[in-house]
């Protein structure tokens, strides 16, 4: 059975039919491609997933739980984490903090245990600090951990972004354009850490990118969206050669 | 390796050490302060006041500066203490006064909590202005209801409390609140309430459940004020409702602002310097209240944020300096 089983999916604001029955199945461990011109309704999918929206039909499945009517906590718990197109980190907090919120729901302890500082207390944000470290490692951000997020240069505030949903411990792990504002070496880079991630962790990658070249070179699945609906999926070079694809990218 | 790690645990010891040390140290300075009048009356009388004053401020700050909400009821979690507080020890004047200050401030403190809780499900789904104008309305609601009330005495209040309150248990109260403060800080849910004034969005993304931690936060908020009330009631020995409308609240807020949003330290002294300057300004007779309001645009402009930050980078300097040698 697949990790994530997506049916009908579909949700209208209003009179405009944002996205229209999108099917997706995710095989566990796969990487898996999301792409489409502007407004083709990709972070709407996104959104959708993570319940932020609530669709207004179809069926979303996650590992056999539906997840349809969960709030967007709760989703996180059965098993999605997410990053932001536009960067949404913990600005005031250190770089080591912002991982520290994320694994909260795995590393816990009471409110009596930490206003009357009891050993379990000190254990448990020791084992706090050296998970959150483990996790910043995997993306050279172990350096900066004292840093406040805000004072990141914008490559490494996207990777901290990243490194905090993976502290979540997710199944299923959805990027919106890790790669967005990079030059083509940090790209690359990105790319490498992406599949180590994916290898280390044994999770499964859904990522929304603009970059074509990018997206076949790492992903084994693609689905491509135009105007809400599916256009077209399957391996990147059976994508990528499909001439409805190369029309809604290029035009006629 | 083995010399490192003993160092460590060496330390770690230390620290409550030293802040036990100066929790004490600090107390006996301020009884001799008092015992000796070394101010003078005038002076000497705000010891209470300012510690009242300090676990507001505080208090408010959980929710204001922690949370990042703007609350402009706080008073009214105040009020909640001060009556359910004396109307315990007016009615139990048989009982001895510590049973009957002790059940005070637990009335006073829970009452106010659970107004808390009850005021916060419903007002903070709301954000920002919203929920600032949801709450001033929650302050006058109070006030009004305490107004009209037969067992708060309407509007000439509650007479004749005893004094229980005095400088000792006011302090310690004003340490638990600020220790509490501290330690919520550094603990997973002082985190998951940063993640939420930072941004919620992703806070909850994380798995954070919004609703849980904002009331949390408005609860530890409204319980510390609720003691503060107590203590309040039983120094004042008097109390009306006129004492709690929403110019209370805005100056706690002032505390909270001018002290530097989230900081404990710049809360507890922008309380201080803002219960004495009133009382210092009175030599000017008529034209004090326009010299405070002189005094806060003065202050502000030298926001002790900024202080602290330029303080900051002094030390920093200093210490590059001395490494250089």
């Amino acid at each position: 059975m697949a990790l994530l089983e997506v049916k009908n999916l579909g949700i209208s604001f209003g009179g405009l039919r944002a996205v229209d029955s999108v099917n997706l199945e995710i095989e566990k461990g796969q990487l898996y491609g999301l792409i489409g011109p502007n407004g083709a309704g990709k972070t709407t999918i996104f959104n959708l997933l993570t319940g932020v929206y609530r669709p207004t039909d179809g069926s979303i499945i996650l590992d056999g739980v539906k997840l349809i009517g969960m709030k967007p906590a709760e989703i996180n718990r059965a098993g999605i984490a997410r990053t932001f197109q536009n960067i949404r980190l913990f600005k005031k907090m250190s770089v080591l903090d912002n991982v520290k919120v994320a694994l909260q729901n795995q590393v816990t302890y009471s409110l009596f245990t930490s206003t009357f500082k009891l050993p379990g207390y000190f254990k448990k944000e020791a084992e706090m600090d050296q998970r959150a470290l483990e996790i910043l490692k995997v993306f050279g951000l172990d350096e900066v951990s004292n840093e406040l997020a805000s004072n990141l240069p914008y490559g490494k505030q996207r990777k901290l972004e990243i490194a905090r949903a993976l502290a979540t411990n997710p199944k299923l792990l959805l990027l919106d354009e890790p790669a967005a504002g990079m030059n083509p070496n940090e790209t690359a880079e990105l790319m490498d850490t992406i599949q180590l991630v994916r290898d280390k962790y044994d999770i499964t990658i859904l990522l929304i990118e603009h970059d074509m070249k990018l997206v076949a070179g790492i992903c084994e699945q693609i689905l491509v969206l135009n105007f809400g609906t599916e256009l077209a999926h399957g391996t990147p070079s059976e994508v990528l050669n499909n001439p409805e694809v190369i029309t809604a990218y290029l035009g006629n | 390796m083995e010399k490192n790690n003993k160092k460590l645990s060496n330390k770690t010891w230390l620290k409550p050490l030293c802040y036990a040390l100066a929790i004490i140290l600090c107390y006996i300075i301020i009884s001799i302060l008092i015992e000796n009048r070394t101010f003078g009356r005038k002076y000497t009388s705000l010891f209470i006041p300012i510690g009242i004053n300090i676990m507001l401020a505080v208090s408010l700050n959980i929710t204001t500066g922690f949370l990042g909400e703007l609350s402009l009821g706080h008073a009214a979690f105040l009020a909640v203490g001060a009556y359910s507080g004396a109307l315990v020890t007016t009615n139990l004047v048989s009982v001895p006064e510590i049973p009957a200050m002790i059940l005070a401030l637990l009335t006073g403190g829970v009452l106010a909590a659970v107004a808390g809780i009850l005021i916060g499900i419903p007002v903070l789904r709301l954000r920002g202005d919203y929920l600032a104008i949801a709450t001033l309305a929650f302050g006058e609601i109070v006030r009004s209801i305490i107004n009209t009330l037969k067992i708060t005495g309407g509007p000439k209040g509650i007479s004749s409390i005893p004094a229980y309150s005095n400088y000792t248990l006011v302090y310690v109260f004003v340490i638990i609140t600020i220790l509490f403060a501290m330690n919520l800080k550094k603990s997973r849910f002082g985190r998951a309430i940063f993640a939420i004034r930072d941004n919620d969005i992703a806070a909850e993304a994380m798995g954070i459940p919004l609703t849980k931690y904002k009331i949390l936060a408005f609860t530890i908020s409204a319980f510390f004020a609720g003691i503060a009330g107590v203590l309040y009631a039983h120094d004042r020995s008097i109390i009306k409702p006129d004492q709690f409308d929403y110019n209370k609240s805005i100056d706690i807020l002032v505390y909270v602002v001018l002290g530097g949003m989230g900081s404990i330290k710049g809360s507890v002294i922008a309380a201080i310097i803002l219960t004495v300057l009133p009382q210092a300004l009175s030599e000017f007779g008529e034209w004090r209240m326009l010299s405070y309001a002189l005094a806060l645009i003065i202050i502000m402009i030298f926001n002790a944020g900024d202080i602290r930050e330029k303080l900051g980078k002094f030390s920093t300097a200093l210490r590059e300096k001395k490494g250089e040698n």
